[in-house]
């Protein structure tokens, strides 16, 4: 496949808006203004473009959404807000192609109507997010972002939001309340941000990748696209790709394609020459596959029927040396440290089952464990917290003890008794029980 | 890796920063600020930024001074303040060394570069050396997982680390 979100990467001073012209962009800008908003979603909608931040939402419809007759501002955020472990697809975009975000976040306002656009972005991406200014201080002297663009009467003000640490902030209401200026906890949907997002008004936030798409939907036209990937899944995707092989790093692929082809071929197989063990096909929070999986396609079905989820094209590769009881407790860390605590069962559980799971890692297992981290994970999950971050800790603990229980019951019976059985083991977050004790 | 080292950050002491006032500077910044968004209190977070920029660490003082500026109370200023983890609270070491501790840099080996970390500089996480020259702060994900293991020093990423290489790093920030 051609490279498309990543055509720029090796070029010289890619990211200046003349590198970016010079390969064909903004010319999208021009035909997308020129067309009604309307005729915008529908040639979205039938691409099949769907959203690559994880959720998979098809990007036309969420943009559909967006009352018509509505008095009041709209708004378009692009999320560059990039936590889920695993995931690091977004943060190449910037770094190769800014003026490609920039422009599909044009073309997106114009679609919606919005006239002001925030760039979310985590507060780690220094460095990026001054790209991402420097590259809209550029597109605004060429008259791609401002007054009346092209002469279209349509207007549009950019802004980059820096985010300050808190992986929740990516999910999209969480990322709202943080650009109001509030702590980044999840709103209950609905109503959902089209109709009442930022500032109370209609708002649509799409993942950075979405948008990089947009502009050649628009000049190559819907089709083009669609013909890309499966039947259900279309276009390019970014897939990082991360631990145990031998090239990791970013790879533009169609999506379909087989994790076995990417682990082997486009990453070099396994580093070491090692046996694969285990892969998370789309970031920490996507259910664990275990190596006979290998052969499924990387698309947003195929993984789902393999009892897993395409998220962010996140691939964690591990070999067989991985202890997965040490895994999910590394995973089960993240999680207990980000939850924003509004929930019940997501605060308490993600505390209650790292403490669980570290307590069998470090020799102090009971028989009982299994069943509570299963009873914590069922109630954490499937609509029991307001966000799917119950999901995102539940999903692993889950899957980890479908395909690799064996592993904890084996640590469990060869545990040994507490010296007394009350003592905590507790402290529990990394920062103050960390010794290097991996 | 190439190019200048990360830059120092000079952390103001907690007696110059127990009460604050926004100097002309600092004011035309938080009026550029303040024109991105409909809202007052959507300044908050780059607000803070700015200050942290300035002083190093948000003391209480700042907090307040923040507060007032903005017309929000200095409670929710603080709700806002401690719910993200990159505002200093304390003056940190004039490098702040952030260690990725997520899955991808541990399959990488940042365990051992964290160890190493911790006995040449004989100090555990949330800590900073004695000469103030170093603080260590472990971090969840930073995204960049294919580069791993990853140690963020002030604002700049180092990438592709090994125990000899963070020593040559860390022999060129003084």
């Amino acid at each position: 496949m051609e490279p498309i979100l990543l055509r720029a990467r090796g070029t010289k001073d890619s990211r200046s808006i003349a590198a970016y012209r010079a390969a064909g962009g903004y010319r999208a800008i021009a035909k997308a203004l020129a067309m009604e908003p309307s005729a915008v979603i529908a040639e979205v909608r039938s691409a099949g473009l769907r959203g690559r931040g994880g959720a998979g939402f098809p990007t036309g419809v969420k943009w559909g959404f967006v009352p018509k007759d509505s008095p009041k501002a709209k708004y378009l955020i692009c999320n560059a807000d990039e936590s889920e472990p695993g995931t690091f697809k977004d943060r190449e975009i910037i770094h190769v192609d800014p003026h490609m975000v920039i422009e599909g976040i044009v073309i997106a306002s114009h679609a919606i109507g919005a006239n002001a656009a925030y760039i979310y972005i985590r507060g780690e991406f220094h460095a990026e997010a001054l790209m991402l200014q420097a590259a809209i201080d550029e597109a605004a002297a060429a008259g791609m972002i401002g007054h009346d663009i092209l002469g279209s009467g349509f207007s549009l003000e950019v802004h980059v939001h820096r985010g300050a640490g808190a992986y929740i902030c990516g999910e999209e209401t969480a990322l709202i309340e943080s650009i109001e200026g509030k702590r980044g906890l999840p709103r209950l949907k609905p109503p959902f941000p089209a109709v009442v997002g930022l500032f109370g008004c209609p708002t649509v936030v799409n993942n950075v990748e979405t948008l990089a798409c947009v502009p050649h939907i628009i000049e190559r036209g819907a089709a083009w696209f669609a013909a890309i990937g499966t039947e259900r899944s279309k276009g390019p995707k970014l897939f990082s790709v991360s631990g145990h092989v031998n090239r990791p790093g970013v790879y533009e692929l169609p999506m379909g394609t087989p994790f076995r082809e990417i682990i082997y071929e486009v990453c070099g197989g396994i580093r070491g020459g090692r046996a694969l063990k285990a892969f998370i096909p789309g970031g920490s929070s996507c259910p664990v596959l275990p190596a006979d999986k290998v052969d499924v396609g990387s698309d947003f079905e195929s993984v789902a029927a393999a009892g897993s989820m395409l998220g962010s094209g996140g691939l964690i590769v591990m070999d067989d040396t991985v202890d997965m009881v040490w895994a999910l407790d590394n995973i089960l860390t993240f999680y207990a440290h980000e939850s924003c605590g509004q929930c019940t069962p997501c605060r308490e559980g993600s505390d209650w089952a790292l403490d669980v799971v570290r307590r069998i890692r470090r020799g102090f297992g009971r028989p009982e464990d299994i069943e509570t981290l299963e009873r914590i994970a069922r109630y954490a999950s499937q609509g029991m917290t307001i966000c799917p971050f119950g999901d995102a800790f539940s999903e692993p603990i889950k899957s980890f003890l479908k395909h690799f229980g064996h592993e904890f019951s084996a640590a469990i019976a060869t545990a040994r008794p507490l010296p007394d059985p009350k003592t905590p083991v507790l402290p529990l977050h990394s920062g103050s029980g960390w010794h290097g004790n991996y | 890796m190439a190019g200048a080292p990360t830059a120092p950050v000079n952390a103001a002491p907690p007696e110059d920063v127990a009460e604050v006032r926004f100097d002309a500077a600092l004011e035309a910044e938080i009026g550029r600020i303040l024109s991105r968004y409909p809202t007052t209190q959507a300044a908050l977070l780059p607000v803070l930024w700015c200050c942290q920029e300035r002083w190093g660490w948000i003391s209480p003082g700042i907090t307040r001074a923040v507060a007032r500026r903005l017309g929000l109370s200095p409670a929710s200023v603080e709700g806002v303040l401690t719910f993200y983890t990159m505002y200093h609270r304390e003056p940190p070491g004039r490098y702040a060394l952030q260690v990725c501790t997520t899955l991808s840099c541990q399959l990488c080996g940042a365990a051992d570069l964290a160890g190493h970390l911790q006995r040449r500089l004989g100090i555990g996480f949330g800590e900073t050396t004695a000469d103030g020259r170093f603080t260590l702060i472990d971090v969840q994900c930073l995204g960049a997982c294919g580069e791993g293991p990853v140690i963020q020093i002030n604002n700049d990423y180092y990438t592709a680390l090994t125990a000899q290489r963070l020593d040559e790093l860390l022999d060129r920030l003084e």
